[in-house]
């Protein structure tokens, strides 16, 4: 295992993340901030409870998801891209490292820094409404896990991309509408019988299901199949990207 | 001399379809400087790329200090390090963060020591601070010489390392690669620049078309291909040249003033004491000669100009 390779990248990332910091942090607080006055404070306070929790304390696991994914899949698929757009990708190639240790290296960094910034907007959200998590351990879980795997899917969509528009527009028409349309800001059990069956076709609902239960112990979907959903995600990336290194696609001719 | 780097049957075929590389056989010596000569799109490039791990090899073998590069990478990369032949650094990273990055990403413990003495072998060391976005464009070459040496390598290769270099840094380089030749590093340097191949390497592989048409010594090859030409400055402007001379193909030059013999090295004959016997029975007298042993460049242009 070459630990220093896994140390090299991670650091260089982090830093990257640190010179950018107004971007990486203070943007995506800025914006959640924002959901919390005028969903939670000024809408919510005329939603009535929903299954015994505030609407404002309801929403913050599903801001929280929000922000995870977004920012994981943002910054693991710029972590790769940008090497690859300038060229200097070839000392990565050329270098002793297995596929294991570049992913340790980028998608660990981009998964670090998600989790930091879930935790700002946490944080953040207690400031707004009362807190209450009932089952921490599983919450610290479903954050790894949901940051893990949308950052894999970041790197995937980063060696994918061959040009800024396409870096931007995954996030923009896919993560995006699927976070908003997958329970953030409301239980999917007051859709219709039919959008409720076409949600679960939506892989963030079992995201956002799983992680507003380790909060408030209510769900959507069981927690167990939100667990095996992730899994299968997370597995998925990991074939993708095993196949990526193995045929050399988009990176090596 | 004991073999370190050895491509045997090696052929790329991008998905393009195009034949990069055709049947490569190569051996490169411990501690050699090999220079690889061709035109644009030879293929020079490609066989770096293979070697290093960047492109995927096509059909073929390729084991460095017999370890074999796919199976074994971890060894092969280790000791290899590698300056592309483009201008790809980061931007805003300094020059010591990013040399350091070099060495943690081939799998070695920080050692300040080697960093800071390689940045000073480089005229670096001014600049450690700097990021690399502010630097000029012969800086930013050797900030990528400094990362393909931070990880102490065995074997380096240098793809232009001259290319868009001027007057200065370019006599700098050379001074590098002749330390690093000393000290025991085999260099392998693509170049278009056929002085620098006959300045500094050992031996010269051309190459054309994807296929290895010649490695040779560099000093028997100028022998083995190498024309001479003999001029003669006549003592009288010749007006038409003599029947009796043609078999010689001489050559009429500076309006007739000056005849060119061209012969061959090789040649158990020379011609020489012939055609001055010749000359003297025509009465052609002449006032001074020289001699002229034909380049490199004359010799590459030679060989690739040759029907395939």
């Amino acid at each position: 295992m070459n630990l220093y390779a896994v140390k090299a990248i991670y650091t260089f990332e982090m830093a990257r993340a640190w010179r950018t910091v107004a971007q990486s942090i203070v943007s995506p607080v800025i914006s959640t901030s924002l959901y919390f006055i005028v969903f939670g404070a000024a809408i919510g306070s005329r939603i009535s409870q929903i299954e015994g929790v505030s609407y404002g304390a309801f929403i913050v696991p599903g801001l929280v998801m929000l922000s995870l994914l977004t920012q994981s899949v943002m910054n693991a698929s710029f972590g790769i891209y940008f090497p690859k757009f300038t060229g200097t990708i070839f000392e990565v190639l050329s270098a002793p490292v297995s596929v294991g240790e570049i992913l340790l290296g980028y998608v660990g960094a981009a998964a670090s820094k998600s989790i930091i910034l879930g935790a700002i907007i946490l944080l953040t959200a207690g400031l707004f409404v009362p807190l209450r998590i009932a089952h921490p351990f599983w919450m610290v879980a479903f954050l790894l896990l949901t940051a893990t795997s949308f950052s894999l899917f970041g790197f995937i969509l980063g060696v994918w991309a061959d040009g800024f528009e396409k870096l931007q527009i995954v996030p923009l028409l896919i993560i995006t509408p699927l976070t908003f349309l997958g329970g953030s800001f409301y239980s999917i059990k007051v859709l219709p019988p039919f959008w409720q069956t076409v949600s679960l076709f939506n892989p963030v609902v079992y995201l956002v299901s799983g992680f507003r239960w380790s909060f408030y112990e209510i769900s959507d979907v069981s927690v167990g199949i939100s667990l095996a959903m992730t899994a299968v995600f997370l597995t998925a990336c990991l074939v993708i990207i095993w196949w990526i290194f193995k045929t050399g696609y988009k990176l090596k001719s | 001399m004991e073999s370190i780097l050895s491509v045997s049957n090696l052929s790329k075929t991008y998905a393009s379809g195009f034949k990069a590389l055709k049947g490569i056989n190569l051996e490169i010596r411990k501690g050699e400087i090999l220079a690889l000569l061709g035109p644009n799109g030879a293929g020079k490039t490609t066989l770096i790329s293979i070697i290093c791990g960047i492109v995927n090899a096509g059909e073929g073998t390729v084991t460095v200090a017999g370890h074999d590069i796919r199976k074994d990478f971890r060894v092969t990369r280790a000791m290899i390090g590698l300056v592309p032949q483009e201008l790809t650094t980061d931007a805003f990273e300094t020059v010591w963060a990013t040399v350091n990055f070099s060495r943690g990403l081939f799998g070695l413990p920080a050692n300040p020591e080697h960093v800071t003495r390689v940045l000073k072998d480089l005229s670096l060391w001014e600049k450690k601070d700097s990021k690399i976005r502010t630097l000029s464009g012969g800086m930013k070459r050797r900030v990528l010489i400094a990362k393909a040496l931070a990880h102490e390598p065995q074997i380096l290769f240098l793809d232009e390392p001259t290319a868009g270099v001027d007057v200065q840094l370019r006599q700098d380089m050379w001074n590098i690669v002749r330390r690093l030749r000393e000290a025991g590093v085999t260099i392998i340097l693509t170049t278009h620049y056929i002085e620098e191949a006959e300045e500094m390497a050992d031996r010269i592989g051309i190459i054309n078309h994807g296929e290895l048409i010649l490695v040779e010594d560099k000093h028997e090859l100028m022998r083995k291909l190498g024309k001479k030409q003999l001029t003669l400055h006549l003592h009288d402007r010749l007006e038409e040249m003599p029947a009796s001379l043609s078999a010689y193909r001489l050559e009429r030059t500076n309006g007739g003033n000056d005849l060119v013999y061209t012969y061959d090295t090789q040649s158990e004959r020379t011609g020489i004491t012939a055609l001055l016997r010749d000359l003297n029975d025509a009465g052609i007298r002449f006032k001074d000669l020289q001699t002229k042993q034909s380049s490199l460049e004359d010799i590459f242009v030679n060989l690739v100009k040759r029907p395939q």
